[in-house]
C-alpha cells in the first residue's frame, strides 16, 4: 500500500475498475477510446484539449499520460503550455465571473 | 547534444559488454519481465534470415554531431572508419549477393574519403538503390562538403536524413545548438536540385523520438512534419521514417541516467507485437562494421553481437550462407518489435 493518495504505478492497473463492475466499466472504456478517435476534431487536438482538462480537474495521472501522448504526437512544448494556459484561463475566468454575483448580493445588501 | 562520446569520456557503458549486463539484469533477470528470447520461445518463433535484399554498411563511427541518443556512439572524436581494403571487399560483395539496396550508413558516412568511390562502383554495378544516411549539417560544414548534394544528385542516390522534429528547440536539443538551422538550409539546397520534388530524387526524413517515449504514429506525424515545413520553410519531402530509440549505447546511457530506463523497458515489452516478426529488418538486411565484421543489424554490430554461424567477416560468407540462417536477439530487439515496429525504413506495419 502506497504511502501517498496517488501513485503513478495506479495508471497502469487502471483496467482493472472493470473486476467490480464490468459492464459499466467495458463500456466507459469503449466510450473513452471512441471520444479520441479521429472524428471531426482531429485525435491530436482531442489530446490538447485533454491535456488543458486533465490540468483544470487537477489529475495526476491524466497529466502524465497526455503529456506522453502528446509527446508521442509530435505536440510542441509551445501547444502543450498554451493548452494548459487556455484551461487555467477558463478555470480562473469560472472563479472571477462569481465575482458578479458577489457584486450584486453587495448591492441589494448595502445602503 | 552530448559533450563527447562514451568511449572518449571512459564510460563503462562505451564498452557493449557492460549494455548486454544492463540488458539482462535487473527486470529481466528477476522474471518481472520476459527476455526477448523467452518471448519468441513463448510464440514458438524464431528469427531466421530470408533472402538478401539490404546490404547496410557502416563507413565508420566518425560524425560531426554528438547527438544525445546516438546509438553508435558517434562523434568527432571517433576515429575508427572503413578502409579502403575493406571498400574493396564491400564492393565484391556486391558483385556476389546482388543487394536490392545499400544502405550507406555511419557516423556520417560522406566523411569516409572512399565513400565517393563506393557510390560510384554501386551505380556501374546497377544496384537498384543507393541509400546514404546524411545527418545534413555536414552537407553544410565547408565547401567540400557542399559539393556532396550534386554528387548524390548524380548519383541517383536517395537521401535519408535525419530531422526529429520541425521544430527548432527539439531538434537542437537532441542533435546540439544550430543543427535545426543548418539542416533546413541543406534540406532547401537538396530541393533546389530536385529532391522531394523530382520522382526520381526521393528525400526521406527520419524521425526519432526525443527522450523515453515511443513514437506516434507515422501518418500522422508525417502530414504535420510535411504541412510545418511547407509552411515555414517550403520544403519538400517524400517520406517519414518513424525509428523507435532503442535502449543502448548513449540513448541507454540518458535512460539510466534520468531514471527512466525501467518504465521505458516495461513500455517497450508492453508494446510487444508478434505481427512484426516476420517484417523485421534482420530478415533481410546484412549489416557490415568498418572493418568488414557481420551483424544482422546496425544495433546488433554496436553490441558486438556478431552473425550466427563461424563465418563473421564479409569476405568469408558465401551466397548461399545468407538465408535460413538463426538470428540472434537480445532485449533491445523489443525496440524495433514494439507497437508498429520499426526498422531503419521506418514503421513496419
Amino acid at each position: 500500500m502506497s504511502d501517498t493518495y496517488y501513485d503513478p504505478k495506479d495508471l497502469k492497473n487502471f483496467k482493472k475498475i472493470t473486476d467490480w463492475s464490468e459492464p459499466l466499466g467495458t463500456r466507459f472504456f469503449e466510450y473513452y477510446s471512441k471520444v479520441f478517435e479521429e472524428g471531426a476534431l482531429s485525435a491530436r487536438e482531442k489530446s490538447l484539449i485533454a491535456l488543458a482538462v486533465s490540468h483544470v480537474v487537477k489529475c495526476p495521472y491524466c497529466i502524465d499520460a497526455y503529456t506522453k501522448d502528446g509527446l508521442q504526437r509530435g505536440i510542441t512544448e509551445e501547444e502543450m503550455m498554451e493548452a494548459v494556459h487556455a484551461g487555467a484561463a477558463i478555470e480562473s475566468g469560472a472563479t472571477l465571473v462569481h465575482a458578479v454575483q458577489m457584486m450584486n448580493k453587495h448591492k441589494k445588501l448595502s445602503h | 547534444m552530448a559533450k563527447s562520446s562514451l568511449q572518449r569520456s571512459k564510460h563503462l557503458l562505451a564498452d557493449p559488454k557492460q549494455q548486454l549486463q544492463v540488458l539482462s539484469s535487473g527486470l529481466f533477470s528477476s522474471g518481472a519481465l520476459p527476455t526477448f528470447s523467452d518471448r519468441l520461445k513463448g510464440l514458438n518463433a524464431e528469427l531466421k534470415t530470408d533472402r538478401l535484399e539490404i546490404l547496410q554498411v557502416n563507413l565508420g563511427y566518425m560524425c560531426n554531431q554528438t547527438c544525445v541518443h546516438c546509438h553508435v556512439d558517434a562523434g568527432p572524436d571517433r576515429k575508427e572508419i572503413m578502409s579502403s581494403e575493406t571498400i574493396d571487399k564491400v564492393i565484391d560483395a556486391i558483385i556476389r549477393f546482388r543487394p536490392n539496396t545499400l544502405d550507406l550508413t555511419g557516423g556520417a558516412p560522406e566523411m569516409n574519403p572512399e565513400f565517393q568511390r563506393l557510390v560510384r562502383a554501386a551505380v556501374s554495378l546497377s544496384v537498384k538503390d543507393i541509400i546514404v544516411r546524411s545527418n545534413l549539417t555536414i552537407l553544410e560544414s565547408n565547401n567540400h562538403y557542399k559539393g556532396y548534394p550534386r554528387f548524390f544528385k548524380e548519383n541517383g542516390i536517395h537521401v535519408v536524413s535525419s530531422l526529429p522534429h520541425y521544430s527548432m528547440r527539439t531538434t537542437d536539443r537532441q542533435r546540439g545548438e544550430g543543427v535545426f538551422s543548418k539542416s533546413i538550409t541543406a534540406l532547401k539546397r537538396l530541393n533546389e536540385l530536385g529532391y522531394g520534388r523530382d520522382k526520381h530524387l526521393k528525400l526521406d526524413l527520419v524521425y526519432n523520438p526525443s527522450g523515453a517515449f515511443l513514437p506516434g504514429s507515422e501518418k500522422e506525424l508525417e502530414a504535420d512534419f510535411k504541412r510545418k515545413l511547407k509552411a515555414d520553410f517550403d520544403i519538400d519531402f517524400n517520406q517519414l521514417f518513424c525509428i523507435t530509440n532503442l535502449p543502448i549505447s548513449r540513448f541507454l546511457d540518458y535512460l539510466l541516467a534520468s531514471e527512466n530506463y525501467e518504465e521505458y523497458m516495461e513500455t517497450l515489452v508492453e508494446a510487444f507485437n508478434p505481427s512484426t516478426l516476420s517484417r523485421l529488418m534482420c530478415r533481410n538486411t546484412l549489416s557490415v562494421g568498418y572493418d568488414g565484421s557481420l551483424y544482422a543489424c546496425d544495433f546488433n554490430q554496436m553490441l558486438q553481437i556478431p552473425i550466427s554461424g563461424d563465418k563473421r567477416y564479409l569476405d568469408d560468407l558465401d551466397t548461399n550462407e545468407y538465408s535460413n540462417r538463426k538470428i540472434n536477439v537480445h532485449q533491445h530487439c523489443y525496440g524495433c518489435a514494439a507497437g508498429s515496429g520499426s526498422s531503419c525504413q521506418g514503421s513496419i506495419s
